[in-house]
């Protein structure tokens, strides 16, 4: 799942940074979206024209139609599936944000803990996930444990490591006028160290979250009651292949969604950023 | 000289390198003066300055403020560096604030105390604004707003013109020698530009080069208010290449 998610994923955070620097307007929405858009319908014709004219079993490869189409039948047990993935998703989101601001604070705070943990850090994106996940089943059982675990492992790197970033890219001379104000080290946090971050950690932010779903979903497919990765799975087991893509569907809405949403937070709580 | 605010004794600073910064730099600044330090590039200006507002220890040497010992101490200095540093986060009014708030004054009390400021500081009506809706001008007057408000002995100011347009600069000059007149400042000024110290101040204390310390005090003797038009008596012209042959004097 990894290497090809990640780099959609990074060409999705680009794209939506650089149009971010505009103030975004109708024509401007069509403008970014169109194209993307002419694209996929363009994709979905020449699908939905080879399926019909090669005839292909819906098994093999079933037509954009009939995903649809089923889709829709099964709509009842795909939210039904969906409802657990987005619990896990946001539970392990957010045991990701606090572990990568703890540990992101904790390292501008002690500097001997940069050199001692950016190796651990680094060594943390290095694990075979798909390995270490049946493990985490083993020791922690189908809750909701492992799925965060797995969620965290993924998602708390860019967040951790935006935000070491961001404190230490402060400018020399603020902190030096900050301790010519007689500012304690807590304080120069406080008011210059900490707000002077948020823009890169909500560009890190974006990155994390679009890992987060396709996370979540990977851990449910390793094992897990409910969810769309155990869905997934279970419809794969059935060859129910246009149940899958239909899973898929929802699984690349609710990463859209959640990506989305972080340009919304961003604007409620850094106002400042970007333009006036 | 009689009555002195700020003595600074025989300071010494080296860093990792092959040449000290400070080799002994000693002046002083009486109560109300205004001192332009000026010194070739890379002498060591802002070292001094580092080590004078305490957020530096020198290796020998001391700086007294009012008679009493002032090294490594901040609270008696207020400190403006060369680039105005407002944060995006906050108002104007919230960034001319920031050293009372930081100090532990509460945010009401910061704010009443900054707005009054605000008029004599080309300010007002900018309160709530955030600084990139301030032209360069204005941004220099809202972080020397935020040196003064501190309210603190001495003014330390690093270059703080340095970046602004001639034009703006040279109105800022005059500006600020105004508002000096007007507030009773202790003013500690490094410029490269000979000229701006000539016009704003009462004497120029001249470095060497690195390892520095100070070649000359010159008196500028010029009447205050000072005004533009004197740039170009010959008095002025004389200060400026008594203090340009100073400045080239071979080691």
């Amino acid at each position: 799942m990894s290497p090809r998610g990640g780099a959609v994923a990074r060409i999705r955070t680009h794209r939506a940074r650089d149009s971010h620097t505009r103030r975004p307007r109708l024509a401007g929405v069509v403008g970014r979206v169109g194209p993307s858009l002419v694209l996929v319908l363009v994709g979905l014709g020449v699908w939905q024209g080879y399926v019909t004219a090669a005839g292909l079993r819906p098994q093999v490869l079933p037509s954009p139609l009939r995903v649809v189409e089923q889709g829709w039948a099964f709509r009842e047990e795909i939210w039904a599936n969906t409802v657990p993935t987005l619990q896990v998703t946001a539970v392990g989101f957010v045991a990701s944000l606090v572990l990568g601001w703890t540990l992101a604070v904790a390292v501008d705070f002690v500097p001997w803990l940069r050199r001692a943990l950016t190796p651990l850090l680094v060594a943390s994106q290095t694990l075979p996930i798909i390995a270490i996940a049946p493990l985490l089943i083993i020791w922690f059982g189908f809750g909701l444990l492992p799925k965060v675990v797995v969620i965290a492992l993924v998602t708390f790197f860019p967040i951790a490591v935006g935000l070491i970033e961001g404190f230490a890219a402060t400018d020399r001379d603020a902190t030096n006028l900050l301790r010519s104000m007689g500012a304690s080290r807590w304080r120069q946090f406080r008011y210059v160290r900490l707000p002077g971050a948020l823009p890169r950690f909500f560009t890190a932010l974006r990155i994390g979250i679009t890992y987060a779903v396709t996370g979540a979903i990977f851990a449910e497919y390793v094992g897990a009651t409910a969810g769309l990765g155990i869905f997934m799975n279970l419809q794969k087991n059935s060859f129910r292949t246009d149940l899958v893509l239909a899973a898929v569907v929802v699984t690349a809405t609710l990463s859209v969604t959640l990506f989305a949403l972080t340009y919304v937070v961003e604007r409620l709580v850094i106002p400042w950023n970007g333009h006036g | 000289m009689g009555e002195t605010k700020v003595v600074i004794d025989d300071l010494r600073k080296s860093f990792p390198g092959p040449l000290p910064v400070l080799d002994g730099v000693a002046f002083d600044v009486a109560p109300g003066e205004f001192v332009s330090v000026i010194g070739p590039s890379g002498c060591g200006k802002s070292t001094l300055f580092d080590v004078i507002a305490g957020l530096e220890p020198p290796d020998a040497g001391r700086v007294l403020v009012d008679g009493e010992d002032a090294t490594g101490r901040v609270d008696p200095f207020a400190y403006m560096p060369q680039q105005d540093l407002l944060f995006p986060w906050r108002t104007v009014l919230d960034n001319t604030t920031l050293g009372l708030e930081v100090a532990g004054m509460r945010r009401r009390l910061a704010r009443e105390r900054a707005r009054p400021l605000f008029e004599p500081f080309g300010l007002a009506g900018f309160e709530d604004a955030r600084p990139r809706e301030l032209s360069g001008g204005m941004r220099q007057r809202a972080a020397l707003l935020r040196t003064v408000v501190q309210d603190r002995p001495v003014l330390l100011l690093d270059e703080p013109f340095g970046a602004l347009d001639s034009l703006t600069r040279t109105d800022m000059q005059t500006w600020l020698d105004g508002m000096r007149t007007r507030f009773d400042w202790t003013v500690l000024l490094i410029t490269h530009d000979i000229r701006e110290a000539v016009y704003l101040s009462d004497r120029v204390v001249v470095l060497g080069p690195r390892p520095t310390r100070v070649r000359r005090n010159v008196v500028i003797e010029l009447p205050r208010p000072r005004h533009h038009e004197m740039i170009t008596s010959p008095r002025f012209s004389a200060l400026e290449a008594e203090l340009d042959a100073v400045l080239r004097e071979p080691s």
